[in-house]
């Protein structure tokens, strides 16, 4: 395929993932493989585990890991605190952006560049710097001048509060991020203007993990590959075609307990490996 | 480090200003009766309609009962044990602050107070007040040129008796309340301040409070007098040594406000808490009240209260003149066994009044906040006006917040408009905030500044970032 396909390349490495939400299972061994600079979209109905899956990687406290491993970069992500992950370059776009209010949206985002700037023994951004920083990136997402001195997503309206975590991720810099559910409640100008902030973010080594429930996302943020996850396991992965089927089809079939029928896509895969 | 680690680890973090100054104290033995008020006033030096002011005070005092509240719980107090007058004994007569105590000096300097005025950057007037007395009084000759008299009580005492009696107790009378009465009678100093028509005090003008000897209480006094079109803008700030007795601080603040003038009052108040378990801290028992007299008048007050083991006060203003404006902007801070029980009393008399209350209640250990406050728009204030905004936050699920909002109107053409909130810290917030980089500890300081930040926005710039600090340093250990 490409010179990604080398041994020891992986960004992050899901083993056999177990995780559970008050003692209730989601995750029953997943496992997903990323090479730096992918696209990864994982597709599924509700409740079958998407959005554990992107909380359990950034640590949120309330998903606990019952077994299996992660690695990122090659080192156990599951030892480490959300916020060293967050340093560490792994960025969760929020499908609910949290408000803060009383604390401007430019002393937060100011505030998250210094702390991680910290640990990655960088020297802090002052305010002149940062504004010069946050200006160009703004460009990237559309995004009005104004919300840097409203309160962090407080009264921002959907597609701001959206804008707003593309906003952050343009800012941070990160290696790894992961869209949960971007697209929901965006009408279709705003999912525009979000992917195109996605896109202008893509090259290079940094990968992405596009959570999302519908395929209209993925016309906009083309994936190298899609999965699609029932019952907290990855049931079939393909390239982008298989987002096209899954459109048509839905994800009743899944349901049936039918094995799904090979497609083209799944040949497409089994051709390139 | 987790959420409940990291709280655990601050809140073994000790208060910062709990050390003793070691000076020799001219004290007055422990106990109250009308030979203590003789020999305070003949220590002081006080002319007799004083006295007479002090014995009447005493004896309607001990007409009146220790009052009980619904939501705070604590030691009785014996007044007979306590000490009425403590002053750090002076080597000789003050002529300058050169002839400061070295020690005293260096007991300011410490608490961050710099009295020596080469060194101070700010613009700032400091009238310092330890245990019962003014040792020193800063920019007084300065604030002189322009006919502002600023400096202790007890000088004002002397040297304009005419105003004090006056004012002394025209805000706050002493028949007002337990404590307002106690103080009347025993009052030993305090800050005195006279603005002249006209005056735009160039600067701001602040007291700073300092409790030092053991098993004394403080009752000082603030009077404020801002005369017509005058302004000033004034702070002040405490701090007591740690000591496992609850020490008694009964002050009484008096502002009066002429036409067109403008008082802006701030306070900082972090007196000793208590240790983690409840032990020892100030009974802050304070009597505040401001006077809008002449039309057109305002009075503000803020208040950032994040000290004492208990807290009892209710900075009030009374809105007589035609078109006089009230505001009242609060937060108060409860951690470990604190309890604070505040809020304000807006009494609308004048047309036109207008009121506004912003009360940022933050409970976290095992502390409880009670904001009470009322709303009071009498028959004759036509076209009264207030705003009540009320909003807690709690910080774990052992503290508590209870907010007791009493509005009387007896003018139908009044409005008055409430609001209430209470909120959890989010733990969603707190993960927002940790998914971007930014540390459990910092978070939880950052939601909690936002949380404050209409009152902050209403303190002096440079007490608006102490008060930032002094709030996370407050909340450590908060959540647990």
């Amino acid at each position: 395929m490409s010179e990604n396909e080398k041994e020891g390349s992986m960004i992050l490495e899901v083993n056999d993932l177990h995780a559970s939400v008050e003692d209730t299972p989601i995750l029953r061994g997943l496992n997903l493989n990323v090479k730096p600079g992918e696209v990864h979209a994982i597709m599924g109905p509700n409740g079958s585990g998407k959005s554990t899956f992107a909380n359990v990687i950034a640590g949120h406290e309330d998903y606990a890991v019952d077994s299996g491993s992660v690695l990122y970069n090659g080192i156990d992500l599951l030892d480490l605190s959300p916020e060293e992950r967050a340093c560490e370059g792994i960025f969760l776009a929020f499908q609910y952006p949290v408000s803060i209010p009383g604390i401007s949206n430019a002393y937060f985002l100011r505030s998250a560049l210094n702390a991680v700037r910290r640990y990655r023994e960088e020297s802090e951004v002052d305010a002149v710097d940062f504004l010069q920083l946050v200006r160009s990136k703004m460009a990237l997402v559309g995004m009005d001048e104004k919300l840097l001195q409203r309160s962090v997503n407080d009264g921002f309206s959907g597609g701001e509060k959206k804008r707003n975590e593309i906003l952050q991720m343009a800012v941070l810099d990160p290696k790894l991020a992961i869209l949960d559910e971007t697209d929901s409640g965006l009408d279709i100008d705003a999912l525009r203007i979000v992917a195109e902030g996605v896109n202008a973010l893509r090259g290079g080594d940094r990968s992405f993990i596009v959570v999302t429930h519908y395929q209209r996302l993925l016309d906009y943020i083309v994936p190298d590959h899609v999965h699609v996850l029932s019952q907290g396991q990855i049931v079939r992965s393909g390239d982008k075609t298989l987002a096209h089927e899954l459109e048509r089809e839905g994800y009743s079939w899944l349901d049936s307990g039918d094995k799904p029928k090979k497609s083209e896509a799944d040949q497409k895969v089994q051709e390139a490996s | 480090m987790s959420e409940a680690e990291e709280l655990q680890k601050l809140a073994d973090k000790e208060y910062e200003f709990g050390f003793v100054t070691d000076v020799e104290a001219d004290s007055i033995p422990p106990g109250l009766d009308e030979d203590t008020i003789r020999e305070i006033v003949k220590r002081k030096g006080e002319p007799d309609w004083l006295l007479e002011f002090r014995l009447k005070a005493f004896r309607h005092w001990q007409t009146m009962e220790d009052p009980a509240w619904a939501k705070v719980k604590k030691n009785t107090v014996n007044y007979q044990d306590l000490i009425y007058y403590s002053a750090p004994k002076p080597k000789k007569q003050l002529d300058s602050l050169d002839e400061v105590d070295p020690e005293l000096l260096e007991t300011f300097e410490k608490l961050g107070i710099s009295l020596e005025e080469q060194k101070r950057l700010s613009n700032v007037a400091v009238d310092a007040v330890f245990d019962s007395v003014s040792v020193a009084t800063t920019f007084s000759d300065k604030l002189a040129e322009l006919g502002i008299i600023f400096g202790s009580f007890s000088d004002a005492v002397k040297e304009h008796p005419d105003l004090i009696k006056k004012y002394l107790g025209s805000v706050v009378p002493y028949t007002d309340n337990f404590y307002s009465a106690l103080n009347a009678a025993v009052f030993s100093d305090g800050s005195f301040c006279y603005i002249p028509k006209g005056v735009a005090c160039p600067m701001e003008l602040s007291t700073y409070f300092r409790i030092n000897a053991a098993g004394t209480g403080q009752f000082e006094r603030t009077l404020i007098v801002a005369d017509e079109k005058s302004t000033v803008s004034y702070l002040e700030g405490c701090t007591a040594p740690m000591r496992d007795e609850n020490q008694l601080h009964a002050a009484v603040v008096e502002l009066v406000a002429l036409e067109d003038a403008t008082i802006k009052y701030s306070t900082v108040q972090n007196w000793y808490p208590g240790d983690a378990d409840g032990v020892g801290g100030i009974y802050n028992f304070v009597t505040k009240r401001g006077l809008c007299k002449g039309d057109r008048s305002k009075i503000s007050w803020t208040q950032v209260e994040t000290g004492s083991a208990i807290t009892w006060k209710y900075p009030s203003c009374i809105l007589q003149g035609d078109d006089s404006i009230g505001e009242f902007y609060s937060v108060a801070l409860t951690n470990n066994h604190q309890q604070a029980d505040t809020g304000t009393k807006m009494v609308h008399l004048g047309k036109r009044t207008r009121s506004t209350i912003i009360s940022k209640g933050i409970s976290a250990g095992q502390g409880q906040n009670t904001y009470r406050g009322l709303v009071d728009v009498k028959k004759n204030a036509e076209d009264a006006r207030n705003f009540s905004q009320c909003d807690s936050m709690l910080l774990g699920d052992r503290c508590g917040a209870h907010t007791f909002p009493y509005v009387e109107v007896r003018n139908p053409s009044a409005k008055v408009e409430h609001e209430a909130t209470t909120s959890k810290i989010g733990e969603d917030q707190i993960f927002y905030c940790n998914q971007r980089g930014i540390s459990t500890e910092d978070a939880i300081s950052m939601i909690v500044n936002g949380f404050c930040k209409e009152v902050f926005s209403e303190l002096p710039m440079e007490f608006a970032v102490e008060a930032q600090k002094l709030l996370a340093v407050s909340l450590e250990g908060s959540v647990g």
